[in-house]
């Protein structure tokens, strides 16, 4: 792309599936996510990078899908909350969460939920100021935090426990 | 809000970039890791009629070792910077910046170059270049020149940067037998930008401060070494009481403004309470 355009042809793969289109270069790929392909699990808060509630899988990394324009994500691969979800990839995090409370309005859970899944991939057993420090560019209005440490606690502590049996 | 339109152009190589910098002058900005760009494009802070994306550029990325220099390029991201052994080997300095730097998807995506080019005050990487004595190499249609940390910074959201350029790397001299660092910032949340934040880098060699390099940042409107401060402590004993009778010292050094944060004077106190708490966990310090 030696030439600038205003109008740029993607194709990428989002939660396993080619997808390709042709799309302006001035949109973000978390309203690309919602608006072209109606995966609406992808939350947009506050567009500037701030509140995590839009934070995606590029290439195997959490990014803020906010701060990348759909034009970049030509030829990566894209994780959604849709698509951990559908491969069961954070099922115990998500049982968890609902055991622990850990949601009340659930606008920054699929945030929350890729940011805890990417830390405890790197980290297997982190210290509940670990879990605070990796998960405090992810903003929760309602919970207070507290439930949400908890439930990412239980979950590597349960995955500890099994895999030490 | 949703950034304004723009075209959007994605080289391959720095030749190319350069040419579409070259075509398209004032009108063109680059995008690298996009972190503070997008959100002043969001905020309509900058409207450039072109992005030039060079996430693409391979030769712009990456950490190599050299005979007297570490070359950081321009693309590496935060992240390379923040696992790599061989940063926290040669130069610890910026190691232990990396986790104060925003949180862990931003720094999947934000650049080195990207940190520095855009020469906000508050950031930590431009503080950790000047207190190492880095070059930074800039590429532009006449070929590429260097430029001293100390040249680069020039003001608010300005650098030596000229139109039409493009920052390729920079060169960080490998420090010499005897040197330490320490780093520090306050800040009211983890990952937020610095109230005040502190870059130090020097000799502690026979239990003496010598070619101290002390910078601060968040306190200016560039990063800004405290001359005085480390004329106090330069042949004095490395040791807490050289550092606290040097503190006085920054009132001169330093004319910080009040901001968001609080008063000049605040920000004054907090960035001596911050010198004296770094500078005495520098190895071989006591």
């Amino acid at each position: 792309m030696k030439v600038a355009a205003e109008i740029v042809e993607v194709s990428l793969t989002v939660n396993g599936e080619r997808v390709k289109r042709s799309v302006p270069a001035r949109l973000n790929l978390a309203d690309f996510l919602r608006n072209e392909l109606e995966l609406t699990g992808t939350h947009v808060g506050c567009e500037h990078g701030v509140c995590g509630a839009c934070t995606v899988r590029v290439d195997g990394e959490i990014v803020r899908s906010c701060l990348m324009f759909a034009a970049q994500a030509d030829g990566c691969t894209v994780d959604t909350i849709e698509g951990l979800s559908d491969s069961r990839e954070i099922e115990e995090l998500q049982s968890a969460f609902v055991l622990t409370n850990a949601l009340q309005c659930g606008f920054c859970t699929p945030g929350v939920l890729m940011a805890a899944q990417a830390l405890l991939r790197d980290e297997p057993n982190p210290s509940r100021e670990r879990i605070r420090e990796y998960l405090s560019g992810n903003y929760c209005r309602c919970t207070g935090y507290q439930a949400i440490v908890d439930a990412i606690e239980a979950v590597a502590k349960a995955r500890a426990a099994r895999k030490g049996r | 809000m949703k950034a304004p339109a723009f075209a959007y152009a994605r080289p391959a190589s720095i030749a190319e970039a350069l040419a579409l910098l070259e075509k398209h002058q004032d009108d063109a900005r680059v995008l690298a890791g996009g972190q503070s760009l997008v959100p002043m494009l969001n905020f309509r802070v900058a409207a450039p009629k072109v992005l030039v994306d060079v996430n693409r550029i391979a030769a712009l990325a990456g950490i190599k070792i050299a005979k007297n220099h570490v070359r950081i390029g321009a693309l590496t991201r935060h992240v390379e910077l923040e696992r790599s052994a061989d940063i926290a080997r040669h130069l610890p300095l910026i190691a232990s910046a990396m986790p104060h730097i925003a949180h862990p998807a931003i720094r999947n995506r934000g650049t080195f170059g990207g940190g520095c080019a855009l020469g906000d005050p508050a950031a930590e990487l431009p503080a950790c270049a000047l207190a190492l004595g880095a070059t930074f190499v800039v590429a532009g249609k006449r070929g590429e020149r260097r430029i001293a940390a100390q040249d680069f910074f020039r003001g608010l959201y300005a650098t030596a940067l000229k139109t039409g350029e493009l920052l390729v790397a920079a060169e960080f001299p490998l420090p010499k037998p005897g040197y330490a660092s320490a780093f520090g910032e306050l800040a009211r949340r983890h990952g937020d930008y610095a109230m005040v934040g502190v870059a130090a880098h020097g000799s502690t060699q026979g239990k003496k401060f010598s070619d101290m390099r002390v910078v601060f940042f968040g306190v200016g409107d560039r990063p800004t070494r405290a001359a005085q401060f480390e004329r106090a402590l330069d042949g004095q004993p490395a040791a807490a009481k050289t550092i606290d009778a040097a503190l006085t010292e920054l009132d001169a050094d330093l004319q910080p403004r009040a901001d968001l944060h609080g008063s000049a004077a605040t920000k004054l106190h907090l960035a001596k309470v911050l010198a004296g708490r770094v500078l005495k966990q520098m190895e071989g310090v006591s």
